[in-house]
């Protein structure tokens, strides 16, 4: 009988430490998802004033398209200070706004086929593209991390050892602004 | 199967496959040992005088206690095993020709980092090497013997026929072989059929020239006593397993990757979320035909598509899963494509073409 219970309680212990261990693993692959994401919008928002500076020259009478994507990296850069996973709505909001503004840009650049040929031009759009995407993939990346990590933390039994694990939902990076998903699709294509 | 599931899967096997290579080499040493120990004992119970006086060395002298040939063989599997655990990705690179690429330099290379940046963050892995191999058909693999750490190599014309999106579709697909640690098994099955052909090719120089010298009157011995049957059958088994083993490792290589590529096809699409760029490349590399010369037999399975045109790549059935190395182009096209309708369809944009 003492046996009988003393194997019970041994079993009960293993699954919660595997519990615990399971939600802090997930909890550091949210973290690091995040961390993915952050290390991008940095380039991007250092790639910024590169292409600004390229393409200003050139286009003197684009004045409003060219300020409201230095305003929109402004805020950005001041909002993806001092990210986490539970507040990353307003990081993703001012990061919409850019992504828009980016993308006027570069449908303007698109239409100026000089400008576009300079050397200089053509290598920024494919780092401005690139990184892009990988902003995109990285938060594609940190949604499902974290969808899973939310999901492990309301799953019974999971969810008696949340408290313990000091697991809080993590806030998933959407794409609120309407604006962004109707910006024009830029199409660049290497000329072959 | 779910990813963690085909990981665990993956990762045991790649465990098995080194066990069961060294327990094959300590079969054939101690086989071996067991058998000339077996043979000699025949030979000083039945011929106790003649055989002394004519062979100078004599039975007695033949006769071995310690089993040095099965412990010879026995570390040199494990040696094999460590050496190709350690090198092996290089092997494969080098036998293919690759040359790494460091610092990007023309457009193409620049936006081939990037596509393989993408890629990598979408999968969550850590960003491959990335190497290039000069030939004109467009081809990739992965290799990499450690969970993770993965080496990419592409064709020059790979780089040449495809666009970014269907680039991105291709190394999506290579990136899926990283996730599900295909990369380590398949890379150590490269490894290992490459050793045992080439201890095989070793194996029969060794075997022909002893045949010259004293091969004759080893096996005149032998059936000059018949012996016990036991001794005949493990003796048959034996030279069996030394004759086929570079066969076996060859099947078990075409075996090994004919689902894993559906598999990471599916993943690819996954992480681009592009089903159908992936397809329009497989499409491209598939019209390209010329067999991909850089790349040898031995590293056929770790590519996206089979390098030498085999016919039998394009059959479904048992025959093909004993001996194509990739399942038919045709058939991955189509499954691409249902999965790009579906996707389509599920957002409301569906228009049939």
């Amino acid at each position: 009988m003492m046996i009988l219970f003393l194997i019970v309680v041994a079993a009960i212990v293993a699954w919660f430490i595997s519990a615990y261990n399971g939600l802090v693993a997930l909890r550091n692959q949210t973290w690091n998802a995040l961390k993915q994401i952050d290390v991008q919008l940095k380039r991007r928002h250092d790639l910024i004033p590169n292409l600004v500076q390229a393409v200003q020259g050139a286009m003197d009478f684009e004045k409003d398209t060219l300020s409201a994507v230095i305003n929109a990296r402004n805020t950005a850069v001041k909002a993806a200070a001092g990210m986490d996973p539970s507040h990353v709505a307003a990081t993703a909001a001012a990061e919409a706004q850019l992504s828009g503004a980016l993308g006027r840009l570069l449908a303007v650049v698109e239409a100026y086929p000089d400008l576009k040929a300079t050397a200089n031009v053509g290598q920024l759009q494919e780092e401005l593209t690139s990184t892009e995407n990988k902003v995109g993939f990285a938060r594609q990346l940190y949604n499902d991390t974290a969808t899973t990590y939310n999901t492990k933390q309301q799953q019974f039994p999971t969810n008696l050892v949340t408290g313990f694990a000091k697991a809080t939902p993590a806030e998933l990076w959407e794409i609120e602004d309407v604006a962004e998903r109707a910006v024009p699709k830029v199409e660049f294509r290497r000329n072959a | 199967m779910n990813l963690f599931e085909q990981q665990a899967s993956n990762r045991r096997k790649s465990r098995w496959l080194l066990v069961g290579f060294v327990l094959f080499f300590a079969w054939l040493g101690f086989g071996g040992d067991y058998i000339a120990w077996e043979l000699t004992r025949a030979d000083t119970t039945a011929a106790p005088g003649t055989a002394v006086a004519t062979s100078p060395s004599g039975p007695a002298g033949y006769r071995h206690t310690l089993p040095w040939f099965g412990i010879m063989l026995t570390l040199v599997a494990v040696g094999t095993v460590t050496y190709i655990r350690r090198t092996g990705a290089s092997k494969v690179l080098w036998s293919t020709g690759a040359r790494e690429l460091d610092i990007a330099r023309t457009d193409s290379e620049r936006q081939l980092v990037n596509v393989v940046e993408e890629m990598a963050i979408a999968a969550g892995v850590p960003r491959p090497k990335i190497y290039i191999i000069d030939d004109a058909d467009p081809n990739a693999f992965v290799t990499g013997t450690e969970p993770l750490k993965s080496h990419l190599a592409v064709t020059t014309g790979l780089i040449d026929m495809l666009d970014r999106d269907e680039l991105q579709g291709v190394i999506g697909h290579e990136m899926g072989h990283v996730k599900n640690l295909d990369m380590q098994l398949m890379t150590l099955v490269a490894g290992l059929a490459g050793a045992i052909a080439l201890m095989a090719d070793g194996t029969g120089r060794l075997l022909r020239s002893g045949a010259r010298v004293g091969g004759g009157r080893k096996l005149g011995g032998g059936s000059k006593k018949g012996g016990n049957p036991l001794i005949l059958v493990i003796l048959v088994v034996w030279l069996l397993s030394w004759l086929l083993a570079p066969l076996i490792t060859r099947m078990l290589s075409m075996a090994i990757s004919r689902k894993r590529e559906y598999l990471a096809d599916a993943m690819g699409a996954q992480f681009t979320r592009n089903p159908m760029s992936l397809a329009s490349a497989l499409e491209k590399i598939e019209r390209a035909g010329a067999p991909t010369r850089a790349i040898k037999g031995g590293v056929a399975h770790l590519c996206i598509a089979d390098p030498l045109e085999r016919r039998v790549s394009e059959r479904e059935g048992k025959l093909a899963d004993l001996f194509a190395t990739h399942p038919p182009m045709a058939l991955r096209v189509s499954r691409l494509k249902a999965m790009a309708y579906r996707t389509m369809k599920a957002e409301g944009n569906f228009t049939p073409v």
